[in-house]
């Protein structure tokens, strides 16, 4: 990834727009597969609403640390704004 | 939006034809997704290497601002871990899929390749509602949590997919802090996922 930031430096005046359209593609195949994989699997097919219960779980979790953690910056920069407005 | 819609009709199509046999699974025992990855982390990183748009947004930003990116990062994996207490997932498994920040199709491959299926499943679907919600509710979290709250819960698509919508709710002059905190958190995904997958 790292070499390919660099690539894409270095070659940065050239209008490329093809690699947008190679990733997309990529993606798009890597998750057909993907599904193929799950439909295979019986194992998850049977346990799907376990592994969706799971999955919004974690989402919460991610969701709310990162709320109170932006929304704590967030007081913090506000504050020190009113402090400079005041003085 | 519509990306979303045709990655997870893909995803279903898949399903559908793994369920049914339609082609044989062995190609599924080869390295095809393997090399796939590669090709895609190496795009990835062209396309952020030619961008002068996130080039010029690294030199102009506020550097309070600069540290969104790390409190996104910490609130997540945080409150992943505190998840994992009540759920029948370890610690790690749980921050490696939030360490997905909405990154839904990276993280779910890279899951897949180093806990199996079942846990990139999980990073899958819940990476996809990550992303719904950062579009759905940014109004709602600008108006509780202030105006950097749909940035960090957009995590690492708050340059491409999210950013129309972040430009809406919290204004444009969050426009730079939003490419420069998904350029971070983007980079912070594989990083992040490799690392909870093999500790």
């Amino acid at each position: 990834m790292l070499s390919g930031v660099l690539f894409g430096y270095l070659i940065r005046d050239k209008k490329i727009q093809f690699t947008h359209k190679i990733i997309t593609v990529l993606v798009w195949l890597l998750l057909l597969l993907l599904g193929i994989e799950v439909g295979a699997n019986k194992e998850i097919i049977n346990n799907l609403h376990t592994i969706g219960l799971e999955a919004i779980y974690i989402t919460i979790g991610a969701v709310g640390g990162s709320v109170l953690a932006s929304w704590a910056l967030w007081r913090v920069i506000n504050r020190k704004q009113t402090n400079i407005k005041k003085q | 939006m519509k990306g979303s819609l045709i990655i997870v009709s893909l995803f279903i199509i898949g399903v559908l034809i793994g369920l049914y046999q339609i082609i044989p699974t062995e190609i599924l025992e080869s390295n095809i997704s393997y090399y796939t990855i590669c090709t895609l982390m190496f795009c990835v990183g062209v396309s952020i290497g030619s961008d002068p748009k996130i080039l010029k947004s690294l030199k102009t930003i506020d550097l309070r601002l600069a540290l969104l990116p790390v409190m996104t990062i910490t609130g997540t994996i945080l409150g992943c871990a505190f998840v994992s207490l009540f759920i029948d997932r370890s610690a790690t498994e749980c921050m490696a899929v939030g360490a997905g920040f909405g990154y839904y199709s990276l993280s779910s491959i890279f899951i897949t390749e180093y806990k199996g299926i079942e846990l990139g499943t999980i990073a899958l679907l819940s990476n996809i509602i990550r992303e719904a919600i950062a579009l759905i509710g940014a109004p709602l979290l600008v108006y509780y949590f202030g105006k950097l709250a749909p940035i960090s819960v957009g995590g690492a698509t708050t340059m491409d997919t999210t950013l129309p919508i972040i430009t809406k709710y919290s204004g444009k002059e969050f426009i730079v802090v939003a490419i420069f905190h998904g350029f971070v958190v983007d980079l912070s995904v594989p990083i992040l996922v490799t690392l909870f997958c093999t500790i």
